[in-house]
């Protein structure tokens, strides 16, 4: 592996793209979209040869991994490194991210500054969150967390619906309120820890013992922040109206990427810093898992604004997430992991399909619909995938990761495993539903002469819908690539399949 | 009592003077006193260039003296002034940050003098005076050489070695001030009615002050710092005298600062006084203040801090939420400043609890940091105007992003710094102050603190909102264009702000290195 820095040029690729596409001079500026999504390409080739050259049978956690000195007087560095987790959400991030721009294309019509400065965010939020998953500084993670904030901001509030005032104030003030109570807990993590110019660094605060009161707390802290962001029932309320009124490509970088930040954040610090802190607190957050899931399905059932709806769809299937990731099983992280990256691609489907059919109808009400496989049979087809994929049917992607997530649930906590399987159920009923209702019936008079997908369209779905066939049949490259950072993490927990050895005690020295 | 007299001689000898440590103090009361004589005799004509050019250069001199200075630390006049690491980085910040506040103060637009200063401050408003001063063309230079004295009495503030050279600092700081807030060209008379307030309160406080450094004189026998130090070790049975003398001081010291209680002169005086005058208030007088209650604390009191240390926490914690709470009902967009800078005493305040060195550094890079930004926002809002007249509602603000795109995205890129986003340098100050308190026993600060943020960060958000994503109200609102001088004092501030968020290392070791006060 060469010293080349891959995860800085890969950061760097969009940030720059922003800044052109920002700056354009007038005589360009009808080309910015196609700069944007050629840069986001650029990037996106970046990462496949750098995950060509990732070693999964690698000792080290990180690879990649870059570190340089930034304000030493905090103990910050600059510090970058992945491990199967952060590398697989990082390729996700930057499939999605082109997919994006292009489903985007005509969300600003007119080029000029405001359609520039659209793209130029979309580009500068890649950065931020390629930079957020590969940070191994835990001062570093935590301004990519928190900056990456503002360009959401600006795309909700710039370029939503009616009420995206209101939405983005909401979204931001959730998420910053979440980033500050977890600021608290960054700051004791630095106190407690080793200290020294290095000391935010995720390997330096790996295998501390902390004073359980205190390490409880700033557990707390941190999964505060990360429930708000996942989200988590019952601070999940400002995703159904971020995800309403923003663009639908931004909202499915929102739910999609950012959202995972979350559980991500969760598998990172909370368990890898913190656990017997996450030992303690796994019996109330399986509790507010499965009730995530049951009552994010519920409400998704009662919806009838289709983007609302899909964003219950996800308060439910992160529930599903969080679970596995505390079920403390091989099988239920790895399917979290897994999990992740599925709901990145069938969120996106569903949101991208979703938009299109609201642009030709000009309504996000589902009773507005009927009868619309008549008038763009692909579309519904590639609706009623998306909504497969969603309720997790066999030989699409989200069966093998919620299967995962379910058995490995069900080895240590068989109610709650039984609970959630409900959730599925639920799901058949919320997707089907939602078909039924808009797609099914005698064909709508109204909508006669409306178009079907287009080109461009279906280039943004072809990706998706490939991603569902490769994860659904062969997920192997995938989990070859997440089991060892899984193991890995379960290690520094101390828990072992399927029932705890040696609860607290964290295997130290499997650091390097 | 009978210690105490034993250090008066019977003989006068004069004091040594380290003239090379208080330099930049003398540099600054010379360039005060020329510009006296300017105002004097130098014919009208040429007042303003001439003020002008004798303000910045003895600002930038003694900034340069701050340099030299680093060589030549050390008690001097007999006590009275102490030049130490604290003292000069303070000195230094203040020098700066006047820089910027002058070139703010010195802004004429299109007309003869400085626009934020009414033409004769005598003359009462709307009278015949008032309008034959105009016409005659008169201007009120005068105000640079006040300002010079303020800045002198700033710089004297944190380096006063004995509480009585500290009072006097404070009023030479205090007096051109309450005198600066009442010329504002515009709504005169709101101005006038802020600089009686600030006068009569500040009088308030100086009393207070003084009565309780006269405690502290009967409870040690000195006004020194170091003297009062080494009683509070051995003098036994007099805390009647101590703990009270430490609050009444204190009550004067943090009144400069615009904490809670003592801070319902600061929304109404921010919004009366010229704005470039406000943002030198929010921003030097911050400085100053903070320093010399950083060397009284830690210097004076600090070994007597279990008996008073709980008032100044919940000063704290009322300063950060009430300041935060209190400027979401804000609709002019001074006053909202005037709030936010009360939250932020409030979040200095929690560094400073700290009582450690990181406590005295973090303190010292937050009020740097803070001041950059806050002078900058200062002078963007003068530039905002409705027919001739600032527009401070915030009514008046929506729509800036579309018709000024520059303008306020620097404006609300100085909002995010406030509300401590990261990379910006706000983010920074605020993880040293609160990194300070948590390290050294303040946790409970340093939550109320983030919770103060998160609740302030609302109120800053819904500003960008109102500029960004709302319609324009009407169109007479437009951003004057600026001359050299205030795009300077704009673009240095927000350079400053992104420059400390990205690479604060540098500042941080200064600050860090000039922690350690001389005792």
């Amino acid at each position: 592996m060469s010293s080349f820095p891959w995860l800085t040029t890969i950061g760097l690729i969009p940030l720059v793209g922003a800044l052109v596409v920002a700056f354009l001079p007038a005589s360009l500026a009808d080309r910015a979209r196609q700069i944007a999504l050629g840069f986001s390409l650029v990037a996106l080739l970046f990462t496949v040869a750098a995950a060509l050259q990732f070693n999964a049978g690698s000792s080290q956690q990180f690879q990649f991994s870059e570190q340089h000195p930034w304000i030493e007087q905090f103990g910050v560095s600059y510090a970058v490194g992945v491990d199967g987790i952060a590398l697989v959400l990082i390729v996700m991030a930057a499939v999605l991210v082109p997919v994006c721009l292009l489903a985007a294309w005509h969300d600003v019509p007119d080029s000029g500054r405001r359609q520039q400065t659209y793209f130029a965010l979309m580009l500068v939020l890649e950065t931020f969150m390629i930079g957020v998953f590969a940070a191994t500084d835990v001062f570093l993670f935590y301004v990519f967390f928190e900056a990456m904030l503002i360009p959401v901001y600006f795309l909700i509030g710039s370029y939503g619906g009616p009420r995206r005032q209101y939405a983005a104030v909401k979204f931001l003030l959730y998420s910053l309120l979440g980033g500050l109570v977890m600021l608290v807990a960054v700051i004791a993590l630095y106190q407690a820890g080793p200290g020294g110019p290095q000391g935010f660094l995720v390997d330096k605060l790996t295998g501390i013992t902390f004073d359980q009161n205190a390490g409880r707390l700033m557990f707390v802290g941190f999964f505060f922040a990360f429930a708000v962001k996942a989200p988590m029932w019952p601070v999940h309320t400002w995703l159904p109206d971020a995800a309403t009124e923003a663009k639908p490509a931004t909202a499915v970088l929102l739910v999609g990427v950012l959202d995972k930040v979350g559980t991500y954040g969760m598998i990172r610090f909370c368990l890898q810093m913190f656990p017997e802190a996450s030992t303690w607190a796994t019996p109330a957050i399986i509790v507010l898992a499965v009730v995530s899931v049951l009552y994010g399905a519920l409400l998704a059932i009662g919806q009838t604004d289709i983007m609302r709806l899909i964003a219950y769809t996800s308060v439910s299937h992160f529930g599903f997430i969080v679970l596995g990731i505390f079920a403390m099983t091989s099988a239920g992280t790895a399917g979290s992991a897994l999990y992740m990256v599925n709901h990145g691609f069938t969120t996106a489907a569903l949101f991208l399909v979703a938009a299109m059919l609201i642009r030709r109808r000009g309504s996000k009400r589902i009773p507005d619909y009927g009868g619309w496989q008549r008038v763009t049979p692909v579309i519904a087809g590639v609706f009623l995938i998306s909504g497969m994929s969603a309720l997790a049917l066999p030989g699409l992607n989200s069966f093998i990761s919620e299967f995962l997530v379910l058995v490995g649930t069900f080895q240590r906590y068989q109610v709650a495993a039984a609970l959630a399987t409900v959730g599925i159920i639920l799901a058949a009923l919320y997707i089907l539903l939602m078909y039924q209702r808009m797609m099914t019936g005698p064909k709508p008079d109204s909508a006669a002469g409306t178009p079907d997908m287009s080109h461009r369209e279906k280039w943004v779905v072809a990706p998706l819908i490939a991603a569902f066939l490769v994860l659904g049949f062969y997920p192997k490259p995938v989990l070859d690539v997440i089991n060892p950072a899984v193991s890995r993490t379960l290690q520094y927990v101390g828990v072992t399949d399927p029932a705890p050895a040696h609860p607290g005690t964290a295997a130290e020295g499997a650091v390097k | 009592m009978i210690a105490s007299l034993s250090g008066l001689t019977t003989e006068f000898v004069a004091t040594k003077i380290n003239y090379g440590a208080v330099l930049p103090m003398l540099v600054v009361f010379g360039a005060a006193m020329i510009g006296v004589l300017v105002e004097a005799f130098a014919p009208r004509a040429v007042r303003y260039g001439a003020q002008v050019g004798v303000a910045l250069v003895g600002l930038v001199a003694a900034f340069m003296a701050v340099v030299l200075a680093v060589g030549h630390q050390g008690s001097t006049l007999a006590g009275a002034v102490v030049i130490d690491g604290p003292a000069l980085f303070l000195q230094g910040t203040i020098l700066a940050l006047s820089v910027l506040s002058v070139l703010a103060m010195a802004e004429r637009f299109d007309g003869i003098g400085a626009d934020a200063f009414t033409a004769q401050g005598a003359a009462a408003p709307g009278s015949p005076q008032e309008s034959a001063a105009v016409r005659a063309g008169a201007t009120t230079t005068e105000v640079f050489p006040l300002t010079m004295f303020a800045i002198g009495g700033m710089l004297l503030f944190p380096a006063a070695g004995d509480l009585l050279t500290m009072f006097v600092a404070l009023e030479v700081l205090s007096l051109p001030l309450y005198i600066l807030s009442g010329l504002a060209s515009r709504r005169r008379l709101l101005s006038q009615e802020a600089s009686l307030k600030y006068f009569l309160l500040g009088a308030f406080s100086s009393a207070f002050f003084l009565f309780g450094a006269a405690l502290l004189f009967g409870y040690s026998g000195s006004m020194d710092l170091g003297v009062i130090a080494k009683a509070i070790g051995t003098q036994s049975g007099m805390d009647g005298l101590l703990v009270p003398g430490v609050l009444l001081v204190l009550v004067g010291l943090l009144f400069k600062i615009g904490a809670v209680p003592f801070h319902s002169w600061t929304p109404d005086v921010y919004q009366g006084a010229p704005t470039p005058v406000t943002g030198f208030m929010a921003a030097c007088t911050k400085v100053a203040a903070f320093g010399a209650i950083l060397r009284f604390v830690y210097v004076g009191v600090g070994d007597s801090r279990w008996d008073w240390a709980p008032a100044l926490w919940a000063v704290a914690i009322l300063t950060m939420v009430v300041g935060a709470v209190l400027s979401i009902t804000q609709t002019d967009v001074k006053r909202l400043l005037a709030y936010s800078s009360i939250a932020h005493a409030g979040f200095v305040l929690t560094g400073l609890l700290a009582f450690d060195r990181v406590g005295v550094s973090s303190v010292m890079f937050y009020v740097v940091a803070y001041g950059f930004s806050t002078i900058a926002a200062f002078a963007i809002v003068s530039l905002v105007r409705d027919g001739g007249s600032e527009a401070t509602h915030l009514s008046q603000w929506a729509g800036l992003g579309r018709t000024h795109p520059i303008v306020a995205g620097a404006f609300a890129f100085l909002l995010l710094a406030f509300a401590g986003i990261p990379l910006t340098s706000g983010f920074t100050a605020k993880f040293a102050v609160f990194s300070a308190a948590i390290g050294h026993g303040a946790t409970p600060l340093a939550v109320v603190g983030v919770l103060a943020s998160a609740i302030a960060a609302f109120v800053y958000v819904r500003v960008i909102v109102l500029m960004y994503f709302t319609e324009s109200g009407g169109d007479s609102v437009r951003v004057v264009p600026p001359s050299i001088l205030t795009s300077a004092a704009v673009t240095i501030g927000v350079a400053m702000t992104l420059v400390l968020g990205v690479v604060p290392a540098p500042l941080l070791d200064l600050a860090s290195r000039s922690a350690l006060f001389l005792r």
